[in-house]
């Protein structure tokens, strides 16, 4: 956290489906935030708990004290784990003008340019794709989180590296490696889409 | 330490700070959490305990009215139909006056089916002869469960910690959990006076006459409305130790000079704070009130606090279908007795795990503001149209 800022307050909201890890992601997050000496708070909204069911979570991110136990209705940051949710969910309801996307997929769908975002506040990176050559499978939770970073900057990616080390230590260290280097990953394809936009 | 915590994971690590002997529960969202990080502890060796898978929720009471019993400080938890099963049981463990603690992780009863949060569950277990605490953070269901061993055993009656599911047992906030060594100052040894013990045979919850049996259940009540004062001391010597307090029976916020106060329970009273003090800013005399004690029902305490108000609100998760809001109900009957006459405008709302946004918050302040006579059970954010 730097010392200089004055107060700031961030809410993100993640979706996801059942088994895809919004729920671990937004815990992570919060952890790093904690970590990075802010304030902050992560809980899940479920569906319905099964397996490929539309899952939210929330993370707000305060130099205050939060109080409120609230979700998350007009998010400075909203991130898709899963594309085909687009078509599904209203994802985007209660986005601050703003506000950031990180979105999960190869490139930006046609139906975002009908949306009032600038290309600015996206950050659209093949988390799946990044994440199956780490791990065999599609994780794409920790691409999206570095790319969330390079988006907003809000926390540090070391305070992300640390969180990772620390809280997946019980995973074993071949587990936590990979997923040091999947965040960097994203927040590198991030910082890319970032710089060809500019 | 501060630490950054999924609720039900602090609630675990503040039950093993309270060294229990035995552990029985029966897994049933939200609880689950809890008694799974409890389980591994046990199986891993960080917790000292005899941990007892049982094949109901039911047989989890039974089992820890037995251990208690038996002179073991023990702990169980659960929520909803989980919660409705162990009723028969809770009774038998308030009638024998055994100083059982559990958690309930308050969710909504059945039907229709759902796994999210109100309050129902533990409302309807009001009658059962059990201090019910609720409680508003993680850090204060951690600080609430350990005053909460200190309550029962000094008062011989058992003590339910609501927190409510998902919007505290799964969210991860700062916590900072209390120093092992400081617990134990606080936390003595569990002596039982009335162990059942082979060398010294005696009953426990035998039968009763007509010439009896009323007694022991006045003197159940009695023992509820002195236990108020232990619940006071408890929390203050715990704030002596720990440097947290949260008011004892009730938490009142910014009440002085406030005509018209929000009384509410458990998670959402963060929400009503900030609404609070978004209306003080525009120069609303408003203020809060949580009832972190609903059973006993602090009647004295209420009254003292709201004698000078023009108005209350009531925001509650429960209600009696047919009748009112619980608490409502409650408070106008206290008011009544106190010679009162202020207006409780009683509504019920988030059942289910329908969030209490601040913005409903406002209306329910506005409304209760703009009519300023009772208002009875309205169902805040909820649209009937759509059903009848």
């Amino acid at each position: 956290m730097d010392e200089t800022n004055t107060s700031t307050y961030h809410e993100i909201r993640f979706h996801g489906r059942g088994g895809q890890g919004a729920v671990s992601a937004a815990a992570l997050l919060s952890l790093a935030a904690f970590d990075d000496g802010f304030e902050a708070q992560a809980f899940p909204k479920f569906g319905s708990e099964r397996r490929g069911a539309p899952v939210e979570a929330y993370v707000k991110i305060s130099t205050t004290a939060i109080r409120r136990h609230n979700q998350v209705y007009q998010p400075d940051a909203i991130v898709i784990q899963d594309q085909s949710l687009l078509k599904s969910i209203a994802v985007f309801d209660g986005l601050k003008a703003e506000g950031f996307v990180v979105l999960n997929a190869e490139q930006l769908p046609a139906e975002a340019d009908k949306l009032n975002i600038s290309r600015r506040q996206w950050a659209c990176v093949p988390a799946d794709h990044i994440s199956e050559a780490l791990f065999g499978r599609p994780l794409p939770n920790t691409v999206l989180l570095g790319a969330l970073v390079a988006l907003t900057h809000w926390i540090q990616l070391t305070a992300l590296e640390q969180a990772i080390s620390h809280h997946l230590a019980s995973k074993g260290e071949s587990i936590v490696n990979k997923n040091i280097e999947a965040l960097q990953a994203g927040y590198r394809s991030a910082m890319q889409t970032m710089e060809d936009v500019a | 330490m501060r630490q950054q915590l999924e609720g039900a994971r602090a609630v675990a690590e503040a039950v093993r700070l309270c060294r229990p002997q035995v552990i029985a529960a029966y897994p049933i969202t939200p609880q689950t959490h809890i008694i799974e990080h409890l389980a591994k502890m046990v199986a891993d060796g960080d917790l000292i305990a005899e941990y007892v898978s049982v094949e109901s929720e039911f047989a989890a009471a039974s089992l820890v009215l037995g251990a208690v019993a038996g002179g073991a400080r023990s702990f169980t938890a659960s929520a909803s139909q989980g919660l409705l099963l162990m009723t028969e049981v809770l009774y038998n463990i308030a009638g024998m006056r055994l100083p059982v603690v559990m958690v309930c992780a308050n969710r909504a009863i059945s039907s229709p089916i759902n796994i999210f949060s109100d309050h129902q569950d533990s409302m309807s277990q009001r009658d059962t002869g059990w201090i019910q605490l609720y409680v508003e953070s993680n850090q204060e269901a951690v600080d609430t469960l350990i005053q909460a061993y200190r309550i029962a055993e000094r008062c011989e009656l058992p003590v339910m910690v609501c927190m409510d599911g998902f919007f505290l047992t799964h969210t991860f906030e700062p916590v900072d959990m209390p120093d092992q060594a400081v617990v134990d100052q606080f936390l003595p040894t569990f002596q039982f006076a009335r162990t059942l013990d082979p060398k010294h045979p005696m009953t426990l919850g035998g039968g009763s006459e007509p010439e009896n049996y009323l007694e022991f259940r006045a003197s159940q009540h009695v023992a509820l409305l002195q236990a108020q004062e232990v619940i006071k001391t408890t929390d203050a010597d715990y704030a002596e130790h720990f440097g947290r307090g949260y008011g004892g029976l009730i938490d009142p916020y910014r009440v002085d000079g406030a005509d018209t106060v929000l009384l509410g329970l458990g998670s959402m009273m963060g929400a009503v704070k900030d609404v609070v003090d978004s209306l003080r800013e525009q120069g609303q005399a408003v203020g809060a009130l949580r009832l972190r004690c609903f059973r006993p029902f602090p009647v004295l305490d209420l009254v003292q606090q709201l004698a000078g108000v023009k108005r209350v609100v009531v925001l509650e998760k429960a209600f009696s279908a047919g009748a009112s809001g619980i608490v409502a109900i409650e408070l106008r009957a206290a008011f009544y007795d106190a010679g009162l006459s202020i207006p409780v405008a009683g509504f019920i709302a988030g059942l289910g795990g329908r969030d209490v946004t601040p913005a409903v918050i406002e209306a329910a302040l506005h409304r209760a503001i703009a009519t300023n006579t009772p208002i009875d059970s309205d169902f805040l954010d909820c649209q009937l149209d759509s059903v009848l």
